[in-house]
């Protein structure tokens, strides 16, 4: 969760800069640069055996060490890689007497989602979302719900090029009540459905994810959430009906929804050539966004198809 | 060791009491009888902590066993689920602490297990804290500089009623206002599992001008004893039937 500039911050004991050892394993490792914080914790990059590794640490020691417990369990389903690898776990005593707990993990590099996207072409969303999917069906089977499924928590790593998440502060047990979530992306808020934890939770977040990189922004959900979503959709070109069924708990698997995608990517394969063409309009006129290419590039297909039934 | 029922005086405030006892004297009687007080402070826009005590509000909780926030209204939302599951937790927590040093002797707290052996109890915490039953009093001061935050505090107890109510536990809510005409504090809605109907309870409120803090928290104390005198009762009721069953 994006910290919110309402609450107040307790963790004035820790800057970058500074290096801190831990008490049980003796561990020190520098806080070299601030990646990001949370409700929950503020994440550092670090240094471990002389590679960068990311650090999260928190006074909520009850928040970090379950997530701790989270991280380990999806070691275990990981001969598919889930997740940033856990590398160790510690506390801090701060030298003002204050008790803090944090581990260290894997730093993933790349770009954000939606940065990503934009420098590459907007083809690339779904291709991207699809990988993604797999990973959430791997992250279901072994009874997780991410939960917190945001543009902030994703990152396009580069080699292989493959859309990771990386922080699980939300990663809940199905069945449960979701840990963490923010308002954008939470069925709740929107009334869309409960917070309790089921592989359509997330689902719906990625399509809130989705929806966010076609707009370039978060909307507001105004007096009808409802129908803000549908007007949302509108702009999502070919990937609307999946993020509709998605945004409406119509899938019961991600398995489901990667199948919709996969079929609706085959289904471009040859009008590439039509998309290729757009990008110059896209950058002379930055506006017109994402939604209006994909809608370009399914003109195209379209136009394929009526080619063929000639 | 299980606590089955967890119960929570929520306070919402924006101002320093004025009038009756001190609330942490009440709040540490509450807390004497295992119903934890926690205590959200809303600021106004471009207020700073200092106009606002800061210290009374931290002062409730603390005596009340219970979490504090200061925030202004945007923040409501998120603050009250964050501040109720919190505090659960450490409730939870210190059961489970007392029950450590019971196990392995004294000096044994959850502080004094490696980060490793401790995620296995804490496992535990978060176990009970999803299956646990809940009771919370939301106590809501009604002063009237509190008339045009009460949207949003409306808005934020709906959304803490769908976040406690993906739990698997049972939740129970109640609502007070402060001060009430006649009474330090009124109850302005039944104990309901859901506060999707808030909407309809919040545009009665009148609003006073003095914040009888401590009067009210005592009010919200005798609700609790009420409702667990009303309990018993219904028990030996069940218990009766038991006997006349065999």
């Amino acid at each position: 969760m994006t910290e919110s500039p309402n609450m107040k911050s307790s963790a004035t004991d820790l800057r970058s800069g500074m290096r801190l050892t831990g008490k049980w394993h003796g561990g020190t490792y520098p806080l070299l640069r601030k990646l990001g914080s949370g409700a929950i914790g503020s994440v550092y990059l670090t240094e471990r055996n002389g590679a960068q590794a990311a650090l999260k640490i928190s006074d909520k020691r009850t928040s970090i060490t379950m997530e701790v417990n989270v991280l380990q369990s999806l070691k275990k389903v990981q001969g598919h890689f889930l997740g940033p690898c856990l590398l160790e776990t510690d506390d801090y005593s701060s030298p003002s007497g204050k008790l803090y707990t944090f581990y260290v993990m894997e730093y993933i590099q790349g770009s954000r989602l939606d940065d990503y996207v934009k420098k590459k072409g907007p083809e690339w969303l779904p291709v991207l979302l699809l990988g993604l999917l797999e990973d959430l069906d791997y992250l279901h089977q072994a009874g997780w719900v991410f939960g917190d499924l945001k543009l902030d928590n994703l990152v396009v790593s580069d080699n292989p090029i493959r859309l990771r998440w990386v922080d699980v502060g939300g990663t809940t047990q199905i069945g449960r009540a979701i840990k963490e979530y923010t308002e954008f992306y939470d069925r709740g808020h929107w009334g869309m459905g409960s917070r309790k934890a089921e592989p359509t939770y997330d689902l719906f977040a990625l399509a809130m994810t989705a929806l966010e990189v076609i707009h370039g922004n978060r909307f507001k959900k105004g007096e009808a959430p409802k129908v803000t979503l549908k007007k949302a959709l509108t702009r999502a070109g070919h990937l609307r009906p999946i993020l509709e069924k998605a945004l409406t708990g119509k899938y019961p698997t991600s398995v489901a929804m990667k199948q919709d995608m996969m079929k609706l990517l085959m289904k471009q394969k040859v009008p590439a050539a039509v998309a290729k063409q757009v990008p110059p309009a896209r950058r002379s006129k930055r506006k017109a966004g994402i939604g209006e290419c994909l809608l370009l590039s399914s003109y195209g297909f379209v136009c394929y198809v009526l080619y063929l039934l000639q | 060791m299980k606590p089955s029922t967890l119960k929570q005086i929520l306070l919402l405030t924006d101002g320093c009491s004025n009038r009756g006892e001190d609330p942490s004297a009440v709040a540490a009687l509450a807390y004497a009888q295992h119903i934890t007080v926690n205590v959200i402070g809303i600021l106004e826009e471009g207020q700073t902590e200092q106009s606002l005590s800061l210290a009374e509000v931290e002062n409730i909780a603390k005596a009340g066993g219970g979490v504090s926030q200061l925030i202004y209204k945007q923040a409501l939302t998120e603050t009250v689920q964050m501040v109720t599951k919190q505090a659960m937790t450490q409730t939870i927590e210190g059961v489970v602490n007392q029950e450590l040093k019971q196990i392995l002797g004294k000096g044994n707290t959850l502080d004094d297990l490696p980060p490793e052996k401790r995620g296995d109890v804490l496992e535990v915490v978060e176990e009970i804290s999803e299956t646990a039953n809940l009771e919370v009093l939301i106590l809501v001061d009604t002063s009237a500089s509190m008339h045009h935050k009460l949207p949003v505090v409306k808005e934020a107890l709906i959304d803490l009623s769908i976040s406690m109510n993906a739990r698997q536990g049972q939740n129970k809510f109640v609502i007070f206002g402060f001060p009430g005409k006649r009474d330090a504090a009124v109850k302005i809605m039944d104990w309901t599992e859901r506060l999707e109907n808030v909407s309809s309870v919040f545009p009665k409120l009148a609003t006073g001008g003095v914040t009888p803090t401590g009067p009210a928290l005592r009010e919200a104390l005798h609700e609790f004893s009420r409702q667990s005198l009303q309990r018993s009762k219904a028990n030996d009721r069940i218990s009766e039937y038991e006997e006349f069953g065999n």
